[in-house]
């Protein structure tokens, strides 16, 4: 799966066909959380689809990620089958983390996927221990960390800028500035800028349209393609928008941070119909069906796995297979 | 035979890791230097790729050894003080220590910390001074407190092969403790208690450097009341098997344990005794107080630290009172 979908990346209809799967499983996933059959809701990635494709497309299956809790299209991109990753969402046996993780927690290490993060910046540091492992092995895989523009205010990113810098690793942070930690305007927290944050540090920073895939694709092969050669760490700042809420409770309790004259002016900029208007009519049609089919077939996938034996929750607890003692005492 | 310092224990522990995994590396802040001590000669044995001195950067630098751990290497870090514990909860107990569960046991997270100098160090006030593994047993990472040299060699090097993250408290007050070594040093085991003195009438639990208060007041009630002392070793996962099975020759209990009461690692042992065990009498503690801070003074500082003498008074008073 790794090999065809990172390699179908290489592309424009390739890119055009993720870009497409990923606006799909996200509406998909949230018919699915109306439905209750995913409960806790999720974080939608649609109108940002631009920025994981791009940045993956420009990726080896080697190569490593680390995701945020707006995570599913970064995991789609990286390579992850859209039926585990659905059925991990919905919490069931056949899930990528056997649903344990769930949406905020989706990895496949086999892709070099280090897991999608519910803690805003955790994923940066772990990128760069995944980066100076794979260098300190003498292999040339690079680490993104991907980080929305909240994570700009996290200490503990600004640490590891400095660590990847003064080590010179190879790993890329890939800033998706969408204008909005939760509902607080980036314009009204976020001092300097994310590249200056960066240059800081001696790291060379570009502002890159996180609305083009063709820009995100070509930012980051330039970046990547340094890092392999030994030239370090890079920083890319998409701006971006998402298209729906913070997340899925966010409709029912009617929250308004953002004017509709805004959405709208982002929605113009649909990366999806970006892709889709470099291609041929027919040829676009062919891949939208054959998506289609695909989801369907994610979504059969997902909905006839079994939920897993409540009897088994503190399975993996420990990678020793400790058992810890039971909560109550009969 | 030979004299061992706890330190220098850990030093070959660390050395021994170190040139058995090539996986393994340890990483920290002045640790080059050696200026802690445990890692002191490893930079010129085993060069910057496997000592890696760190920016004071405590919250990047453990974020990054868990990618490195999720990359196949096995990160060793050794942090100065033990309140920097508290810079790194979230990478440790949020990252570290959930990354199994959460991806289903598609990896574990190999991390060890170790944490020479925890608890009080004579005057180093309230910043320095914590001894904070009650929090890790609590929220489930493993937990070690070594009480002697040869059980600090052995149990880091335990944690260092054990695929899970776990925490080593070395106490500040056993750094300096010399044993006499005329044995092989070997790996102990995670999880196993060690009964250093056995006893009929009273079982003491203590951890780490109250071992040694321990086995000082059972010396002097000796003829007057059989004491048994037991040290757990591990704080989680704990070796409940051997204090029932100590509470089966004695049926009384005092816990010395140096965190604070409320929610202690004490107060979990007589919980579990209380629901579980054979107790002839009521168990005792002896903590610190709740929330404590310890102060500078000296005077002060050792005001709130359990000791020898409460432990005294509190074994004689719990095979006084039986239950009523």
């Amino acid at each position: 799966m790794t090999d065809r979908q990172l390699g179908s990346l290489e592309s424009l209809e390739g890119r055009y066909r993720m870009l497409r799967l990923i606006r799909g499983f996200e509406q998909l996933a949230l018919g699915l959380v109306k439905s209750g059959a995913i409960t806790g809701g999720i974080h939608p990635y649609i109108g940002q689809e631009a920025v994981a494709v791009g940045v993956c497309a420009a990726l080896r299956p080697q190569d490593r990620i680390t995701s945020t809790h707006r995570g599913h299209g970064h995991v789609l991109a990286k390579g992850a089958d859209p039926g585990r990753l659905l059925a991990e969402l919905c919490g069931r046996v056949d899930g990528l983390n056997q649903g344990r993780g769930g949406s905020m927690h989706a990895a496949d290490l086999s892709l070099g996927i280090l897991g999608a993060n519910g803690i805003v910046g955790a994923g940066a540091p772990i990128a760069v221990g995944a980066a100076w492992a794979a260098r300190q092995a003498g292999e040339d895989r690079v680490a993104v960390s991907f980080f929305g523009d909240g994570a700009l205010n996290q200490g503990v990113l600004l640490e590891s800028l400095n660590l990847a810098a003064m080590w010179q690793l190879p790993v890329l942070f890939v800033c998706e500035n969408n204008g909005y930690a939760t509902t607080l305007p980036a314009a009204t927290a976020v001092a300097g800028s994310g590249t200056g944050r960066a240059a800081g540090f001696g790291i060379p920073a570009v502002e890159v349209d996180g609305m083009d895939t063709e820009a995100v694709r070509e930012a980051t092969a330039l970046a990547v393609r340094r890092a392999r050669e030994g030239g370090g760490p890079a920083f890319l700042e998409c701006r971006t928008y998402r298209f729906e809420g913070h997340h899925t409770m966010e409709r029912r309790m009617k929250l308004r941070y953002r004017s509709p004259e805004e959405i709208e002016q982002w929605r113009a900029r649909d990366p999806l119909e970006r892709a889709a208007a470099a291609l041929d009519g027919g040829r676009r049609a062919a891949i939208d069906t054959e998506v289609e089919a695909e989801l369907a077939e994610a979504e059969r996938f997902a909905l006839a796995s079994g939920h897993p034996d409540p009897a088994g929750a503190c399975d993996h607890l420990y990678a020793d297979g400790l058992r810890p003692r039971a909560g109550a005492v009969a | 035979m030979s004299k061992l310092s706890y330190t220098k224990a850990l030093n070959r522990a660390l050395g021994d890791a170190l040139a058995e995994d090539p996986a393994v590396f340890v990483l920290g802040e002045d640790i080059g230097a050696g200026l802690a001590g445990p890692t002191l000669g490893l930079l010129d044995r085993f060069g910057p790729g496997r000592v890696v001195d760190t920016p004071l950067s405590e919250q990047a630098f453990t974020g990054m050894a868990v990618g490195a751990a999720l990359a196949g290497r096995r990160p060793v870090i050794e942090f100065q003080i033990p309140a920097l514990l508290f810079l790194v909860f979230e990478q440790l107990v949020n990252q570290a220590h959930k990354f199994s569960l959460m991806t289903g046991g598609q990896t574990g997270v190999p991390l060890t910390c170790l944490v020479p100098g925890s608890g009080s160090r004579d005057g180093w006030a309230g910043q320095h001074s914590d001894h904070p593994y009650s929090l890790f047993a609590h929220a489930g990472v493993k937990t070690v407190v070594p009480a002697t040299p040869t059980d600090a060699y052995g149990l880091l090097l335990s944690a260092v092969r054990d695929p899970d993250p776990v925490v080593v408290f070395a106490p500040a007050a056993l750094l300096g403790v010399r044993e006499n070594v005329t044995w092989e040093l070997a790996p102990v085991p995670l999880g196993s208690a060690r009964v250093h003195r056995t006893g009929t009438d009273v079982t003491v639990v203590a951890v780490g450097h109250l071992v040694h208060e321990a086995l000082a007041v059972a010396e002097e009630l000796a003829g007057e009341i059989s004491v048994e002392v037991l040290d757990p070793r591990t704080l989680h996962p704990f070796d409940w098997a051997a204090l029932a099975a100590s509470l089966e020759r004695t049926g009384r209990l005092v816990v010395i344990d140096d965190s604070n009461r409320s929610c202690g690692i004490g107060a979990e042992i007589l919980a579990t005794a209380a629901e579980e065990m054979r107790l002839i009498a009521p168990p005792r503690r002896i903590t610190r107080p709740d929330g404590a801070v310890l102060p500078f003074a000296l005077g002060l500082d050792r005001a709130l630290q359990p000791g020898r003498d409460q432990l005294l008074h509190a074994v004689r008073s719990v095979v006084k009172n039986p239950w009523r």
